[in-house]
């Protein structure tokens, strides 16, 4: 049990590492995921009204797509110099791996993107409580997405095209946790409350957690081969 | 596993080497051609004449004819679709992973098709091309999940790989179908509160109800006529260098 932990704390703390030395690459998903909230107004116009309806919709609709931005990232540098090979031999089961892997890369990609939220739902008028709501159903949808996400990238690795074949294979799949994840900030604003929205996210959660691993380490076999 | 019936023994996996079955789905071919005439005729002759116009929708209905089966086959073809690719994967075996991926353009266009029509048939009855009703939505995503099992499939070229990757790609969505489609519902109820049903047909003449059947089983017996052409394209294309191919080829060119 503890060598199992281990592994997953190595392979979290390398990621993380790499992440921290190309600093760039992390801003870059974070000020996408800002760039495309501060367009919608630009599009719509900046009636108040309306931002405040469409804004939980709109912060995380672009929450998506900023985390199938840093997708291809996930494995293809491991790829190409071999660390996923020696990762696929080592004696620890590859579910804690992948696992280790995943979490890091929403530790990269999913945090900050939660943590500067309530400032974008700030500009479009959501009030405090809604805010609230927000970062807690981005909190509970983020790592879901990195986990649905990380399947695609294992399937599409070294695959030509591979960063738009993600998006298309992965975004069908992540519109039961859009629907929850923006309907959960509507209810509760709505006076319906969130409850029942952030119980289905946590369900997700645990689903993603308990099935995606099994299905990420065996889309890495297949690539691998 | 050898089995004796009556002294003959019988190899349950005969057909499942590309080899044996190019032959048999030769064979087959005629035959599911013929059921699907057999089910199309008179289906589209019960659908236009024989059955009796709606008391609401007038004339309109009769789409449904060509709808409701389309829609029909279209969530079925997804589900007998990740049945063989998981098949495929499970067991490694070839054919599956080709009948895999012979039915998935069919049961996109399927997907299409119900879409399509559903459209048309929006138009005079709600007054709109397009509703975000649960089951157009869900549909659409089903076109999508088609759309992506068969790009990943195009986009890899090696054909093991390709088989495999998708058939993960296939079983993952089929675990997300019903969650999707409970997601949606329940997104539109809560947001614009169920406004049209489709579902809520009043009781069916009985030859409202024939004409339906015939049709989806003309769509059935359709799906495996053109499944069995391409899967006999497919063994083909991926055998191209073996003995058999090349004899069967000569065989067949004389």
């Amino acid at each position: 049990m503890s060598s199992l932990v281990t592994a997953l704390r190595c392979v979290v703390m390398r990621d993380l590492t790499l992440a921290m030395r190309r600093r760039a690459d992390v801003l870059a998903t974070l000020f996408f995921f800002v760039i495309v909230v501060s367009l919608f107004p630009l599009g719509v116009g900046p009636d108040m009204a309306t931002l405040r309806i469409i804004g939980p919709g709109i912060v995380w609709v672009a929450a998506l797509l900023a985390s199938m931005l840093a997708l291809e990232r996930m494995f293809a540098v491991d790829y190409s110099d071999g660390t996923l090979e020696q990762m696929l031999l080592t004696p620890q089961p590859l579910v804690v791996l992948v696992l280790g892997k995943t979490l890091a890369h929403w530790l990269v990609s999913g945090l900050p993107l939660v943590l500067i939220a309530p400032l974008l739902g700030l500009q479009y008028g959501i009030p405090a409580q809604g805010l609230w709501i927000l970062v807690l159903s981005l909190l509970l949808g983020t790592p879901v997405l990195s986990l649905i996400g990380a399947i695609g990238a294992a399937l599409t690795l070294g695959v030509r095209g591979g960063g738009v074949l993600v998006s298309l294979l992965v975004l069908p799949l992540t519109i039961p946790v859009l629907i929850f994840g923006a309907g959960a900030v509507d209810a509760s604003l709505s006076g319906l409350g969130a409850q029942a929205h952030l119980s289905l996210l946590g369900a997700f959660l645990l689903g993603a957690l308990i099935l995606a691993p099994w299905a990420i380490g065996a889309a890495l076999r297949i690539s691998m081969e | 596993m050898p089995l004796y019936i009556g002294g003959t023994k019988i190899n349950w996996f005969k057909y499942s080497s590309p080899q044996a079955f190019y032959p048999l789905a030769g064979k087959m071919i005629p035959w599911f051609t013929i059921a699907a005439l057999l089910f199309t005729v008179p289906g589209l002759y019960f659908s236009f004449f024989v059955a009796p116009p709606d008391y609401q929708q007038g004339e309109a209905y009769r789409i449904m004819f060509i709808h409701v089966p389309a829609a029909w086959m279209s969530m079925f073809i997804y589900v007998v679709m990740a049945a063989y690719a998981g098949m495929g994967l499970v067991f490694n075996s070839r054919l599956s992973s080709m009948m895999a991926s012979a039915l998935a353009p069919t049961g996109a266009m399927f997907t299409f098709l119900a879409l399509w029509t559903g459209a048309l048939w929006g138009k005079p009855m709600w007054g709109a091309w397009w509703v975000w009703d649960a089951r157009l939505t869900s549909e659409l995503i089903l076109l999508f999940l088609y759309i992506g099992f068969i790009s990943l499939q195009a986009a890899i070229d090696e054909p093991r790989r390709a088989a495999r990757a998708s058939a993960i790609l296939a079983l993952v969505g089929v675990v997300n179908i019903p969650i999707i489609y409970f997601s949606v519902k329940w997104w539109n109820t809560l947001h614009q509160g169920a406004s049209i049903t489709v579902s809520k047909a009043p009781t069916m003449a009985a030859s409202m109800l024939t004409a339906l059947l015939l049709m989806t089983f003309a769509f059935w017996m359709y799906t495996i006529v053109v499944a069995l052409l391409r899967v006999r394209c497919e063994i083909l294309e991926r055998e191209r260098h073996t003995e058999w191919v090349a004899q069967a080829m000569t065989g067949e060119a004389r």
